[in-house]
């Protein structure tokens, strides 16, 4: 069978304009797209045969500039990168097309990204170094020191990772994936000196990479794999390397763990909690405890299950340990 | 069809406050006839925060876990999505990255182990899905799920990112995952369709940054509710615990009473396959499972 060439598509496309609107709603159009239309094509045919009002961004048409990011179906795409046909494969041939956030919305599909470029400025996006005025060679950086930046250095700022964190919709202090990302690029880099002064800003309760709750919706939705989660992840252990982790719930959370495989080869949850918390804190989680011992889901310290061959893991605990705390 | 033989890493929660999990998993497998070897000598995956505090030390550890199944020579199945994606996470690099899996094994020889690489792993779920097969459980259900809605709950450690995930959960796509749908279909009941399936439970942060996960536990049960739902099913006693156990602090975050009951994978199946409640350990739930 040959493969099709073209399919038709209903797209449903969210309008809304914040001087005249009191409240969004949605275009319906069915049309035929053929396989090798981008959803930037769409919308330019949209907006050039049927409604010349419809406002998106675009710019380079090359997945370069980053400005066309939106979503479909709830999906963070590259309007010029993604293909009609991939996005039929995932979600059939019913398509909502929105903004990145609708909460921002200034016409139809643009969005105000203010909030993104704040959190990108307070990260310090750029080389902290003391320049030779005039310099008399070229600053090579050797592969090899690149690698250091594990592709940090992709993000094209379109913002579908920020728009795509649970954590950042419900706590607007949280700085997110793409400035996180940005500040491991920066700090990751051989030239910089800026680096501690980073570490100390993505390390703040309740706007650092500490409040992140580990979705992966960021990997996911970055159209050029940056990968801002993995980015977070090492954050957090130069954070530890720097000897700057503070000493509080977040930071014992982590090291709890290895205390407990030391001990156990397993994690020993209650101890975790009382550990993270400490002895006060802890008390606020006595009412679930409670319902959890009725319902015999708390093994008490005499009967914790412990890994067999448990020296086997005592002893690379100790031989394989990179850090203290 | 050749006995399915598994490697079973129970992780830490299932042998502490899930118990039912590790029960129901060993009572469906029975009742299917896999075999499931118990991985006693495995440790925790360190559940990503040990990886955030000593990421080598999470590698060497995983490892070991990985040689315990390559010993047996079998395919490692694992019952919680966050040690799927930890100990998925730790072959991949090492299975890709020659000089990171010899500095491991410099470690592990210490003990007499080595990393070879050699055995799969994946999530019991997809164990079920892709393996057994779906068609042959449905022949096999007794007690059809037929009077249920149910709300599938996929937890975002099988799921995400799914260019690991994908080399072990046959090419489900993360925005519109299948899976877990197909299972409940499988066991006659009806699966519901709800924005938040494929969403976070908060699980991680609950510790760190309690009001952010419990909107995100709240958020999840009332999408469920709101598609009309008679009970939550995840493949993730992490994320069981959060929806079963907090429905309290999730209902102040988000302002409204949730509140469902929420069974584990392998119980569902078990309903399906006529395991009785007790042999399901369904009395170990802070949300009680009424309708059986
Ligand atoms: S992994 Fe963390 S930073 Fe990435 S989207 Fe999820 S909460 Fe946000
Ligand atoms: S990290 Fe990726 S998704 Fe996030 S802003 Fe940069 S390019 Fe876009
Ligand atoms: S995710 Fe939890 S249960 Fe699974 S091994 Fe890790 S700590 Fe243990
Ligand atoms: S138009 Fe520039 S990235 Fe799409």
């Amino acid at each position: 069978m040959d493969a099709l060439t073209s399919q038709q598509v209903t797209f449903k496309i969210f309008r809304f304009n914040e001087e005249t609107d009191y409240l969004p709603f949605y275009n319906t159009y069915t049309l035929e797209v053929t396989h090798e239309e981008v959803v930037l094509d769409i919308l330019n045919r949209i907006k050039w045969d049927h409604d010349g009002s419809l406002s998106y961004r675009r710019s380079c048409r090359h997945g370069i500039c980053g400005i066309c990011s939106i979503k479909i179906n709830g999906k963070a795409i590259l309007a010029c990168k993604s293909r009609l046909f991939d996005l039929i494969k995932i979600f059939g041939t019913d398509l909502t097309i929105e903004p990145l956030s609708t909460k921002r919305v200034i016409k139809d599909l643009i969005i105000d990204k203010k909030d993104f470029w704040e959190k990108h400025a307070h990260v310090n996006p750029y080389l902290v170094s003391d320049i030779v005025e005039e310099p008399t060679s070229e600053h090579l950086v050797s592969p090899h020191d690149a690698e250091k930046l594990n592709e940090a250095d992709y993000c094209i700022q379109c913002g579908a990772c920020h728009y795509s964190c649970p954590a950042l919709a419900i706590n607007e202090q949280f700085i997110g994936p793409a400035a996180f990302a940005a500040a491991y690029r920066f700090s990751a880099d051989v030239r910089d000196e800026g680096a501690l002064k980073r570490l100390h800003i993505v390390n703040q309760e309740a706007e650092g990479v500490w409040d992140c709750v580990k979705c992966m919706e960021c990997a996911e939705a970055c159209p050029k794999d940056v990968n801002p989660i993995e980015k977070i992840t090492k954050l957090h252990n130069m954070i530890f390397e720097a000897n700057i982790a503070k000493n509080n719930v977040a930071t014992r959370h982590a090291v709890g763990f290895a205390h407990s495989i030391t001990k156990h080869g397993l994690l020993d949850e209650g101890e975790l909690v009382r550990y993270s918390e400490g002895n006060i804190g802890v008390m606020k989680h006595i009412p679930e405890a409670i319902a959890m011992f009725k319902n015999g889901k708390i093994v008490m310290p005499w009967n914790m299950p412990k890994s067999k061959n448990l020296d086997e893991i005592k002893k690379l605990v100790k031989s394989s340990s990179t850090v203290k705390f | 069809m050749e006995k399915l033989r598994y490697a079973l890493y129970t992780g830490c929660t299932a042998r502490e406050s899930t118990p039912e999990l590790l029960k129901s998993t060993l009572a469906i497998a029975d009742k299917l006839g896999i075999e499931l070897v118990l991985l006693d000598e495995a440790s925790c995956c360190g559940a990503s925060h040990l990886q955030d505090y000593d990421d080598f030390l999470s590698l060497v550890l995983n490892a070991r876990n990985i040689c315990y199944a390559e010993k047996l020579g079998l395919t490692m199945v694992t019952i919680c999505n966050t040690c799927q994606l930890n100990t998925a996470m730790t072959k991949h690099r090492l299975d890709t990255n020659p000089e990171l899996k010899a500095k491991v094994n410099a470690k592990l020889a210490e003990v007499g182990l080595e990393y070879k690489g050699t055995s799969e792993v994946t999530h019991f779920l997809y164990a079920l899905v892709q393996d057994f097969g779906l068609e042959k459980l449905a022949k096999m259900v007794k007690v059809p799920l037929s009077h249920f809605n149910i709300a599938p709950f996929y937890g975002c450690h099988n799921i995400r990112p799914s260019e690991l995930q994908n080399l072990s959960n046959g090419g489900e796509n993360p925005y519109n995952p299948t899976s877990l749908d197909d299972l409940i279909i499988a066991c006659g009941g009806v699966n519901v369709d709800y924005a938040e399936k494929n969403k976070c439970c908060g699980f991680h942060a609950e510790l760190q940054s309690p009001h952010t996960a419990a909107v995100l536990t709240g958020n999840a049960i009332a999408g469920a509710m709101d598609a009309n739902a008679d009970w939550m099913v995840t493949p993730c006693p992490l994320c069981h615990l959060k929806l079963d156990v907090q429905h309290h602090a999730a209902s102040k975050a988000i302002g409204r009473d949730v509140k469902l009951p929420v069974l584990h994978m392998p119980q569902m199946v078990g309903l399906a396959l006529g395991c009785t409640p007790a042999e399901l350990g369904l009395n170990h739930h802070v949300t009680k499972v009424d309708f059986v």
